[in-house]
Parts: C-alpha cells; structure tokens; sequence
C-alpha cells in the first residue's frame, strides 16, 4: 500500500508498504533513516521514539499505515541545517555529547528525542520528573547517571538560551 | 493482509460487519506486538486513529443498559462521564485525573510515557488480558462499556459483565468498543499494584478499591488473579456493612484483616513466569488492607483520594 506522510518536515510518499509493518520499518528500511533504532519491537526499550503529531510514541509499535497524513519527527529531524554542511545539533543533542551520556550510542536516538520532548513540557524538571520521562528508554552500557546529567544540562542551556 | 482506514465510526461499523476478523488497532501497543513478533497475523487490521470522536470525552446523563432492569451504579442521573474508547492513558491522567482517581492512578502504571501517549483503555477491553491495568478501577467504580454494530445498534455492558475468560470479552465479531462510562469519583478510590520495577511492568496482581458514600459501599477490582479481571463482592458486602459511615470512625485490626482474607478468596490465580499463585493471593490481602487504610483515612479526613472534598 501507499503511505503518505510528513517526516522532519518534508512531504513523502512511501510505496509498496507491507499493511502490518512498523512505521519503524518503514522509517529505516524504505524512507533511510536510519536514526530511529530497531530494538526490542515490543515497547520496552524506547530505542525508537519519535514524535508522532508532537507527542512521542514507540515507532516499532505505530503500524505504519496509521501515520497516513500526519507528521513525524525523527532525531534526524531535530538538528538545524542540512548533515555536514551547516548543521547546528539541538542543544539536548549537544548536551549529550558533552556529557559523556553516550558509549555506545544504541539507545542514544530514543532517549534524545524523549528528553527533547521533556523539556518542551518541563523546562526545569527535577531528577524524579528527569526519571520518570526516561522509564520507558532502556540503556544497557552508558548507564544513566550521565544520561541524567545531560539532561540537566540541556534544559539548563535551553533556559539560558530562552531568557537571552 | 488488508488494512482498513474508515474516517467516520459509521464507516468503521460498516468496515467491521463486512469483515469481522478485521483486527482493530488504535494505540498498537498490543496489537503490534503480535505481529512483530509474527505470534498473530491478521488477516486486516481496522485503524481506527482516523475517527477522532473516539479520542474525546464528555459528560453525559446515566447510562441505561441493555438488559435494561438494572439501575446504574452509582445512582445518580447525570454527570457521568463518557469516554471515547481511544482517548489515551496520558489524558486520562492529565485531564480527568481528580474526576476518575483510581483510574488514574491505574493509568500511571500503564508501560512507559511513550505507551501511555498511544495505548487507551478501549485497547485494554479489547485485549481482555487479566492483566489489563484499567480493569480493576473499572469495575471497583461500576463502569459500563459502549459497544455497537451495524446490525444491531448499541449495547451497554457493565464492566463486570464483559471480561469472559483469557483474553476474551464480550464483543460479537461485528462490534466495536466506542466508549467507556463511569460516574466521577464521590469517595476516595485508590489502586495498587505489584511489578518488579516501576515502569515497563505487567502487574503480577492489582487490585483496585473505590468508596461509594452515598450508596454505603465498596468497590473492588481484582487484576491479575484470576482468568479475567473480577470483583471481591464478599468482601465488598462484608466492608460495606462494617465501615462506620456516618460517624468515620477507624476500622478495626480484625475488619481490614477479613477483608483482605476475603479479596484473597475472591481471587483463583496460577503460577507463571510473573508469580506463584500463593504470593499472588498473599499480596492481594495485603493490598487491600493497604488501599482500604488510604481510602478510609481520606474519608475520615472528608477528602476525595488526596483532595478536599468541596
């Protein structure tokens, strides 16, 4: 079946869809994104959260011919400017860099965009809030202390930036 | 594989009739696991993100139920709520969280905030698990499910009436769930439940209780006990006659006792990966015990789950 859909803010056509396919699958195996990482298809990991219509969801649990009409914001899509030429990382993307809150960067794309989402709504959250947006993404070797502290600093840098 | 995208409930009922093994998907939280995993492969799925009007809520007067000789739970007429099947656990926790507390709280336990963002309760009915979160609170505050056909209309089903085995309801193959009714909370109601962690968990057993003062009883839901979600109704008959109403004074040591002894009967568990059927019956008194010295300890302090009453 045919898809169409908005993705970081360009409208696509996606052909030849498999009506029970994620919209995981379709982001990485059709569309070459591949940002949104293939885990543990079940919802338990987060590895693949991206935001539907503005709200974050597992993409792995999205069937891909739901998303038919609406928008779809991967971690690609959070950078400013294109890839190697004048591309500005989001500020939670800079902060986990800096951190130290990615080893092997797995767990890495789900985690940003859910943190992203956090400071959206909480600009200032606290380490309970922090934790309780972060329960559905799983890290099996950063461990997320550092994750944590990147959050931190993201909002932080956000704030400054906002009172600027 | 078909996929089946109706923009109005009309269409969808329509779509349902003509194909009644079309598998209905809104939240996909369950559905999509299944064929992920390619433990279930329909042979259409029926989306049903499109009719927006399942994802709202509003108030309405008192259900009348299809049997019709049975009056509504809590018996009062109007400001009921009306909850579209698909409205989902963040804004039934956001949005109707002072209303509906037990189901609220129930709701906090659903998966992750990406799960609770998609998954709903009308997907928790459909699925039927015994496991299902919102189930216990459903049937502790007497909520009834709209379910309709093309063919015959609408029938309102009491929640204790729709949970028929593992993962079986109600449902003819032609229906579809629109929405769930319930009376806003009038006494405290609480629910808890028992996982290994405090996001991602199946509960192992929940149990759910609701105050219902001016009728001068209790509700329970038991989940996860039992092939279906059920309620203790010797222990709600039991608690309702001991409790002292009108001059709130503290239960006894001995009251809260029976009343765990007798959720713990009410329930019939197995033993699996999750739990032993005995810790499973232990934690269910336990957890009665628990939530009754919350609820009761807020009606005391004449306040609705945490709020004050106005």
């Amino acid at each position: 079946m045919r898809v169409n859909l908005t993705v970081n803010g360009a409208k696509e056509t996606v052909d030849d869809v498999w009506e029970g396919e994620s919209l995981l699958y379709m982001l990485r195996e059709r569309m070459g994104l591949p940002g949104s990482k293939n885990a543990c298809e079940q919802g338990e990991c987060g590895s693949c959260t991206v935001y539907l219509d503005g709200v974050p969801a597992c993409s792995c649990l999205v069937a891909a011919g739901q998303v038919e009409g609406r928008e779809v914001v991967t971690v690609e899509g959070l950078a400013k400017g294109s890839s190697g030429v004048d591309e500005q990382l989001d500020p939670v993307q800079e902060a986990f860099v800096e951190a130290g809150a990615v080893q092997c960067g797995f767990c890495t794309p789900g985690l940003i965009v859910q943190s992203h989402d956090l400071i959206e709504r909480v600009p200032d959250p606290s380490d309970a809030e922090i934790r309780e947006a972060l329960a559905g993404n799983l890290c099996r070797c950063t461990g997320y202390e550092k994750i944590l502290d990147a959050v931190r600093l993201a909002a932080s840098r956000k704030a400054e930036a906002a009172a600027r | 594989m078909d996929f089946l995208r109706p923009t109005t409930w009309a269409d969808a009922l329509a779509a349902k009739a003509e194909q009644p093994d079309a598998l209905p998907i809104a939240g996909g939280t369950d559905v999509m696991v299944e064929i992920n995993f390619d433990l279930h492969r329909p042979p259409a799925l029926l989306d049903l993100n499109p009719i927006k009007e399942l994802a709202t809520y509003d108030t309405a007067e008192a259900p009348v139920l299809s049997r019709g000789d049975d009056p509504p739970h809590p018996p009062v007429k109007s400001g009921w709520l009306r909850i579209g099947a698909s409205v989902p656990y963040t804004r039934l926790i956001n949005e109707l969280g002072d209303a509906l507390p037990g189901l609220a709280q129930a709701s906090r336990t659903v998966g992750s905030p990406q799960i609770r963002n998609r998954g709903s309760v009308g997907g928790n009915l459909g699925a039927a698990s015994p496991a299902g979160d919102s189930h216990p609170p459903l049937l502790a505050g007497n909520a009834v499910i709209e379910v309709e056909s093309a063919a015959r209309g609408v029938r309102m089903i009491p929640a204790t009436e729709f949970y028929l085995g593992v993962k079986r309801n109600a449902l003819e193959p032609d229906e579809l769930i629109r929405a769930f009714w319930t009376a806003p909370a009038t006494g405290a109601q609480y629910f808890s439940k028992i996982g290994t962690r405090n996001a991602m968990v199946i509960a192992v057993c929940s149990f759910a209780i609701a105050l219902h003062p001016e009728e001068r009883r209790v509700g329970t839901g038991v989940g996860s006990a039992a092939p279906t979600p059920r309620r203790a109704t010797a222990a709600e008959e039991f608690l309702s006659n001991e409790l002292d109403w009108d001059g709130r004074t503290p239960f006894s040591v001995s009251a809260a006792q029976r009343f765990g002894e007798l959720v713990k009967e009410a329930a019939s568990p197995i033993d699996d990966v999750r739990g032993t059927a005995d810790y499973r019956k232990h934690a269910l008194s336990v957890m009665a015990r628990r939530t009754l010295t919350w609820a009761w300890n807020d009606y005391r302090a004449n306040k609705i789950a945490g709020r004050e009453a106005s």
